[in-house]
């Protein structure tokens, strides 16, 4: 009993824990399932197969809007990642006017409803006559414009938890400043870079709300889902969502155990604390959001 | 165990800022882009809900300052305002309840787990967010494990169902938006020093009252960052609704969205997406004020 008391807020958490992995593992599940014939079955786990597995393609559009969706993803990645470092270094490291009014800019973004920031920007694209040319590149521009925020606050809280004295060591060694930044800063800063870099992708990957708005007829992955959730769905996108949960897992196990081992390497045993998962993650939620401005 | 917070490395040194164009060339582009991306967008939401309602996206439209616009969709369209911030306001609660357990079981009780559980919060939101609401739509359907379960045990009428009812719905924004409560919780409650709960508990506070004296205020800024970041895309969210929910369900987000793509009418879905935008900023800046932390924003 006093075991128990001890112990139950643990097992609560842990139930809560059990309750979002629920449909997790039914996406896991159904991505074996052999879809059945009848329409009034499609709920239910019918058969074992792996066919869903061997044969990711069989319907086309879903490839097709996979492929969409990876290529917004790298562009918009690479596009927020240039764009939001470099204003993370101009915020950290430089001196400029309007610093609260910028603030505020790079936070609204973070708080504004999706739907909100879609539907305005779609009223700007109407109102320039870009209304038949909604698509590939307007999609861009959404995804870049959402996913700058993140970056700049990722990137940003690495920088300032970084302080200059070892850029001032390597100028005392007589280092160029690009050698400075090229060999000391840069290298220390790329892991937020990397971090905000995968964040963009999953936000820009994962993008419904303001994507469908904008999209005119392109269709991206969950624009795809979206559009088979009223007839059959087809089993192949628990494939892909589960690939994703995989991927996603691994890239964010090997960056811990790489920064552990780089702890120990550095510091003897010292305990690592989890903002390296947290930070990446969670910059959309993290108190960092609110303490921007 | 939890020594290592007094050894924090030292404050951050003075870094010096420098002066001159650079820092304005770096910033400019970025700077750029979310103006004309995103701040001149919301002057054509604002235009656009006042123009005249026979245009099209291709005729174009005129400006007409149609403040009719506003009344129209009030009129239309506020059983769905009522129901976003009712179907929101639930969903954020049971997050807060949730998240809350989740967020002190990591922070205090898990040990050398932590890092593991903090992933473990996350991982199932690198699922395709269609993907997993679609996959409650399985776990909820008519005859389905849970719902048969439940049917059994007289929790559900034997022709009750959970699915396209408003249960469906809140459930989907709550577990959705689970992890913008935790995050923020946690970061909070694992700064807390745990010397003083236990020192509450020395001083003869039973758990209960040391909990709400001790802990909870002191992660007031946790509870409050979590609740905005849950319950503002949780009022604007169509997703959920539109997988799990039924026509009696529709949301404001439902309606913003099908009068832009399918009727075309961008005067009143503009219109409709003002009011929303100007409810949560009231919202938000009521619920900072009455919670006294107006230095959060």
């Amino acid at each position: 009993m006093r075991w128990l008391r001890s112990k139950i807020v643990l097992i609560l958490g842990i139930l809560v824990l059990v309750y979002t992995f629920v449909p997790i593992a039914v996406v896991v599940v159904m991505s074996f399932n052999k879809l059945p014939s009848e329409q009034s079955k499609i709920y239910r786990f019918n058969a074992f197969t792996l066919d869903n597995w061997l044969h990711p393609c069989a319907d086309p559009s879903m490839c097709t809007a996979l492929r969409t969706s990876i290529f917004i993803g790298l562009f918009a990645t690479i596009g927020a990642t240039i764009l939001g470092t470099l204003a993370a270094f101009a915020l950290v490291r430089h001196q400029f006017v309007g610093r609260s009014s910028t603030n505020v800019l790079i936070f609204l973004p973070m708080a504004a409803p999706e739907i909100v920031m879609g539907s305005s920007l779609l009223a700007l694209f109407v109102a320039g006559g870009f209304a038949g040319q909604l698509g590939f590149y307007t999609i861009l521009i959404a995804h870049i414009m959402f996913c700058l925020s993140f970056v700049i606050v990722t990137v940003r809280s690495r920088l300032a938890g970084l302080s200059d004295t070892l850029e001032q060591a390597a100028a005392d060694l007589y280092a160029t400043p690009q050698q400075a930044f090229r060999k000391v800063t840069f290298p220390l800063v790329f892991p937020g870079i990397l971090g905000a870099a995968l964040l963009s992708f999953s936000l820009s990957f994962d993008d419904f709300i303001i994507t469908n708005l904008n999209a005119g007829t392109t269709t991206t992955f969950p624009m795809y889902v979206y559009g088979v959730s009223r007839r059959t769905i087809p089993m192949q996108i628990n494939v892909v969502g589960t690939l994703m949960l995989i991927i996603s897992v691994l890239i964010v196990v090997g960056g811990e155990v790489r920064s552990r081992a780089r702890m120990r390497a550095l510091a003897g045993p010292k305990p690592v604390r989890a903002d390296s998962v947290v930070a990446a993650a969670s910059a959309r939620s993290s108190a960092g959001a609110l303490d921007a401005v | 165990v939890r020594s290592w917070k007094t050894c924090e490395p030292p404050a951050m040194s003075e870094t010096v800022r420098k002066k001159g164009l650079t820092g304005y060339i770096l910033l400019a582009p970025a700077m750029f882009w979310l103006l004309l991306f995103f701040l001149i967008p919301f002057y054509s939401l604002l235009a656009a809900s006042l123009f005249n309602q026979g245009g099209s996206d291709f005729r174009g439209y005129t400006m007409v300052y149609q403040w009719s616009n506003y009344s129209e969709v009030i009129q239309s369209y506020w059983p769905q305002i009522v129901r976003s911030l009712i179907y929101g306001g639930i969903a954020t609660f049971q997050c807060l309840i949730l998240g809350y357990v989740l967020a002190y079981a990591i922070a205090f009780k898990a040990g050398r787990w932590k890092n593991l559980m903090l992933v473990l919060v996350i991982a199932p939101f690198f699922t395709s967010f269609l993907v997993r609401t679609l996959s409650w739509k399985l776990i909820l359907a008519d005859d389905s494990v849970v719902v048969n379960t439940l049917q059994f045990l007289h929790i559900v009428s034997p022709d009750g169902h959970l699915l396209y009812t408003p249960f469906s719905v809140v459930m989907g924004l709550t577990y959705n938006f689970l992890p913008f409560m935790v995050l923020p919780l946690f970061a909070s409650i694992d700064k807390i020093d745990y010397r003083l709960i236990e020192a509450s508990n020395d001083l003869y506070a039973n758990p209960v009252v040391g909990f709400f004296k001790v802990t909870f205020p002191l992660s007031l800024p946790g509870v409050i960052s979590g609740t905005l970041l849950t319950f503002i895309p949780a009022v604007g969210d169509y997703i959920n609704d539109q997988l799990l929910g039924s026509t009696q369900t529709r949301m404001i987000g439902n309606t913003i969205q099908s009068l832009f793509t399918e009727a075309n009418d961008y005067p009143a879905a503009s219109a409709l997406s003002v009011i929303l935008m100007s409810m949560i900023v009231v919202l938000v800046f009521m619920y900072v004020k009455f919670a006294g932390t107006e230095d959060l924003l």
